[in-house]
C-alpha cells in the first residue's frame, strides 16, 4: 500500500507508530457499540423513535453493502438503488403470490430478495464494469433508471405506478418496530463481517489493487473483471435485504420509492462522511446522519427547511473532513501520537516535560489514544474501529 | 407522417436539451467536474423566468436579459465558494458538493415556490402553424432558434475569442495552460458560470414547455447525464447530436411502439452504444486512469 511514512524528521523514531488504534480499543469500541444497539428499543421504546432506529438499521445494512463494492473497488455506483427496488419487488411479489404471511415468515424473504439481487446484479455488472469513472457513474444511474421504468411499465407484474400493497404483520404498535430492527440488526452484523472478511483476505487485497491501479493489479495476473463482478454481486445482494427489510416495513412498494435516485446519493453520502473503503466508515455515516436526517425531518416538520439544513451540514463535513470521519479521526490520533513521541524524544530525561505536551498527559503507551479521537467529534468511539491505511491519501484518486 | 412528425419535435426538443446539457460537458470538459447542480439549475432558470412574467409580465424570453447574467454571477459564486476551496479528490468530492448545492437550492426553491406544479403560460404557448400537414408549434420553433443562435454564441467564444482560447488550453491541460500563463481559476470559474446561464436559458424553454416544480431536477439531471455520457464527456457537438438523437428516438418509439417505452429504450441504446464506444459518441479516448 502506498501510506505515507510520517516519521518526524530528525527524531530517532525506532519504534513502528501504528495506523491504527491498538486492538483493545478497537474491539472494546465495537463491543460496546453492540451492546448499545443491542438495548437501544429498551432504553427508548417510544414508536417514534424506534423507527427512526430501523430506518437507520436499513441504511446500515444498504451502505454497508455499497462500501463493499463502491469503497473498496473505487467504482463509485449511483445506481444501487436498482438492487434496493429488486429487494423490495422481491419480497413483495413473493409475499403475494407465494402467500407468505406478514410477520416473522416475512423476514425468511430476506435471503431471497439478497440472492435474487445478487443474481441480477452478474448480467448487469458484467455490461456496467467495461466502463470506468463518470462513465460508469452514469452508466449505473441508466441502469437504476431503466428498472425504474421497467417497474412502470410491466404493469401485469408489478401494478405500475400504482405499487404494490403488503398486510402488515398483527403486531402491536408499541411492539411494531423491535421485531424489523433486531432483524435489521442482525443484517447489519452478517454485512459488517462480510465486508470485516473482504477487507482482510486475498480476494479483497486483489479488489483493493484495482481501486489503486487497475492496469497494473491487471498486470500483476489479477481477474479484474471477476474481482469486480464478485464484489458487486456481494454489494448487490446486501443492498437486496435492505430493500427487502424496507417494504414490508413501509408495507408498500412504489417503482420511484423503490428505484429512488435519492437513495443512491443517499447511501453514498452517508460512506463518504463516514469515509469511504473503511470497515468503519459506512457504520459511522450510517448511524450519525441517518437519526440526525431523520431528526431535522421530524424537527422542521417542513420538509424544504431540512433540505436545507442537511445540504449545509453536508457541505460542512466535506469542508471539514474531507476524508471523511473514521480515516479523519485516525489521522488526528496518529499525528498526536506522533506529537507525543516527537516531544518525548526531545527531551527524553525530562519525562515531566513529555507530560505537558499537547497532545497527551501520561507518557508514551495507549490511553491517550482512547483520549483523542474521543476528544475530536461526538460519537466517534466506533471510529476507533478504523481499519489499517485508512489516511486521506489512499482514499484519494 | 406522425414518424416524420415525431422526427421534427425530436430535432425541435433536442434543440433546447442541447443547450442545458452543453453547459453541463462544457463545465465538465474544463474541470472534470459533473455538475450535479445543473438539473436544479435548470428549474431555477424556469423559476427565475416564471416569476418575471407573473410578477412583472416580462416575456420570457425577454426575461434571459435578465436571467442569464445573473445566473452567470451564480456560477461564478458557486465556482470560488463551493469547488475552489476543494483540496483533494476533485473529481468525486465536487460531485458531491454539487450535489449538496442542489439540494440546499432545491429546498430554498420549494420554500418560496411551493412543491404545486407551474408553469409559464404565455399567450402564444399554445400557437402553432403547419407546413403541409406538419404541425410546429410557436414555442418550439422559437425555442429551437434561440438555442441554435446560443450554441452558435458559445461556439464563436470558444473558438474566435481569447477567452475560448484559454478555456480550450485548460481543458486540454490544465497544468500547461497554467504554464503558459493562463489563468485557470478564473477560466473555470468563467466555464461555470457559463454552463449555468445555458441551463437559465433551457429552463426559460422548460418552464414554457412542462410543468415543473423543484423535484422536476431530478428527471432533467439523469436525462442530462445521459446525453452528455452519450454524447461523450466535454464535447459541445456531441451533446447536441445526442440531445437530437434523444428526443428523436423517444418520439418515434413513442409513435410507432407506446410512449411508456420511449425513454427505456433510449436507455438500452446508451448502454448498447458505451459497450463499444465507452468514451461516447465524440468523446476523447479516456486515458489510463481509474
Amino acid at each position: 500500500m502506498t501510506a505515507i511514512d510520517v516519521t518526524p524528521k530528525g527524531a530517532a523514531a525506532p519504534e513502528h507508530i501504528p495506523y491504527e488504534p491498538p486492538r483493545q480499543i478497537r474491539w472494546t469500541s465495537t463491543g460496546l457499540l453492540l451492546a448499545f444497539l443491542a438495548v437501544f428499543p429498551l432504553l427508548f421504546p417510544n414508536p417514534a423513535v424506534t423507527s427512526i432506529a430501523v430506518i437507520t438499521m436499513i441504511f446500515l445494512v444498504a451502505a454497508i453493502g455499497w462500501n463493499i463494492f463502491s469503497g473498496y473497488s473505487g467504482y463509485i455506483s449511483i445506481g444501487h438503488a436498482a438492487y434496493y427496488g429488486i429487494g423490495q419487488y422481491t419480497v413483495a411479489l413473493l409475499a403475494l403470490h407465494a402467500k407468505v404471511p406478514a410477520g416473522w415468515d416475512t423476514f425468511g424473504l430476506l435471503p431471497v430478495a439478497g440472492l435474487v439481487s445478487a443474481v441480477a446484479a452478474v448480467p448487469i455488472g458484467f455490461v456496467v464494469l467495461r466502463v470506468r469513472r463518470h462513465t460508469f457513474i452514469i452508466l449505473t444511474v441508466a441502469v437504476m433508471f431503466i428498472l425504474q421504468l421497467l417497474a412502470f411499465n410491466l404493469v401485469s407484474w408489478t401494478n405500475g405506478s400504482g405499487g404494490l400493497e403488503m398486510s402488515f404483520p398483527t403486531w402491536q404498535g408499541s411492539y411494531f418496530n423491535e421485531p424489523f430492527y433486531y432483524v435489521g440488526l442482525v443484517a447489519a452484523i452478517v454485512a459488517c463481517a462480510a465486508s470485516w472478511w473482504v477487507r482482510r483476505s486475498k480476494y479483497g487485497l486483489g479488489l483493493l489493487s484495482i481501486r489503486d491501479d487497475e492496469d497494473r493489479a491487471r498486470g500483476l495476473g489479477i481477474n479484474a473483471t471477476r474481482t469486480k463482478l464478485i464484489a458487486y454481486a456481494i454489494s448487490a445482494f446486501f443492498v437486496g435485504v435492505a430493500g427487502g427489510l424496507y417494504a414490508p416495513f413501509i408495507g408498500s412498494v412504489y417503482p420511484q420509492f423503490g428505484f429512488d435516485p435519492t437513495f443512491d446519493l443517499a447511501i453514498a453520502v452517508l460512506v463518504f462522511v463516514g469515509g469511504i473503503g473503511t470497515l468503519s466508515g459506512p457504520v459511522i455515516g450510517a448511524l450519525l446522519l441517518i437519526p440526525l436526517q431523520q431528526y431535522f425531518y421530524l424537527q422542521f416538520g417542513n420538509a424544504n427547511l431540512y433540505l436545507i439544513a442537511y445540504g449545509v451540514l453536508f457541505i460542512l463535513i466535506l469542508r471539514l473532513l474531507p476524508a471523511g470521519i473514521a480515516p479523519s479521526v485516525t489521522q488526528l490520533w496518529r499525528r498526536a501520537l506522533i506529537a507525543r513521541r516527537r516531544a518525548a524524544a526531545r527531551s527524553p530525561a525530562v519525562p515531566a516535560l513529555a507530560g505537558q505536551s499537547p497532545a497527551g498527559q501520561s507518557p508514551a503507551g495507549q490511553s491517550p489514544a482512547a483520549q483523542s479521537p474521543a476528544g475530536g467529534l461526538p460519537g466517534a468511539p466506533p471510529a476507533t474501529a478504523a481499519v489499517p491505511h485508512a489516511g486521506g491519501d489512499e482514499v484519494a484518486r | 407522417m406522425l414518424v416524420l412528425q415525431a422526427i421534427i419535435d425530436g430535432i425541435l426538443v433536442g434543440g433546447f436539451y442541447a443547450l442545458m446539457a452543453g453547459g453541463l460537458t462544457l463545465v465538465f470538459g474544463v474541470m472534470e467536474i459533473v455538475n450535479f447542480a445543473q438539473g436544479i439549475m435548470v428549474v431555477l432558470g424556469a423559476y427565475l423566468s416564471y416569476a418575471l412574467f407573473s410578477h412583472l409580465s416580462i416575456d420570457p424570453f425577454l426575461s434571459l436579459v435578465i436571467t442569464m447574467p445573473g445566473m452567470f454571477l451564480i456560477g461564478v459564486a458557486v465556482y470560488w465558494s463551493m469547488i475552489k476551496p476543494i483540496k483533494q479528490d476533485r473529481v468525486i468530492m465536487s460531485l458531491l458538493v454539487m450535489f449538496a448545492v442542489g439540494t440546499i437550492a432545491e429546498g430554498i426553491l420549494d420554500l418560496v415556490f411551493t412543491s404545486n406544479l407551474v408553469q409559464i403560460s404565455t399567450p402564444y404557448v399554445n400557437n402553432s402553424f403547419t407546413i403541409g400537414s406538419l404541425i410546429f408549434p410557436d414555442i418550439y420553433v422559437y425555442a429551437f432558434l434561440m438555442s441554435v443562435v446560443l450554441l452558435a454564441g458559445v461556439y464563436y467564444l470558444l473558438y474566435r475569442t481569447r477567452f475560448g482560447r484559454s478555456l480550450r488550453a485548460s481543458m486540454q491541460n490544465p497544468t500547461a495552460a497554467r504554464l503558459v500563463g493562463i489563468n485557470t481559476d478564473w477560466v473555470s470559474a468563467y466555464t461555470l458560470g457559463i454552463g449555468v446561464a445555458m441551463a437559465a436559458a433551457g429552463g426559460m424553454v422548460f418552464g414554457l414547455t412542462n410543468s415543473f416544480d423543484a423535484a422536476s431536477s431530478y428527471d432533467l439531471i439523469s436525462r442530462l447525464l445521459a446525453i452528455v455520457i452519450f454524447g461523450g464527456f466535454g464535447s459541445l457537438s456531441g451533446a447536441l447530436i445526442a440531445s437530437v438523437l434523444m428526443l428523436v428516438i423517444q418520439d418515434v418509439v413513442a409513435v410507432v411502439w407506446s410512449p411508456t417505452w420511449g425513454q427505456t429504450t433510449f436507455y438500452v441504446i446508451l448502454i448498447l452504444i458505451l459497450l463499444v464506444r465507452p468514451q461516447g459518441l465524440l468523446g476523447r479516448k479516456a486515458v489510463r486512469a481509474q
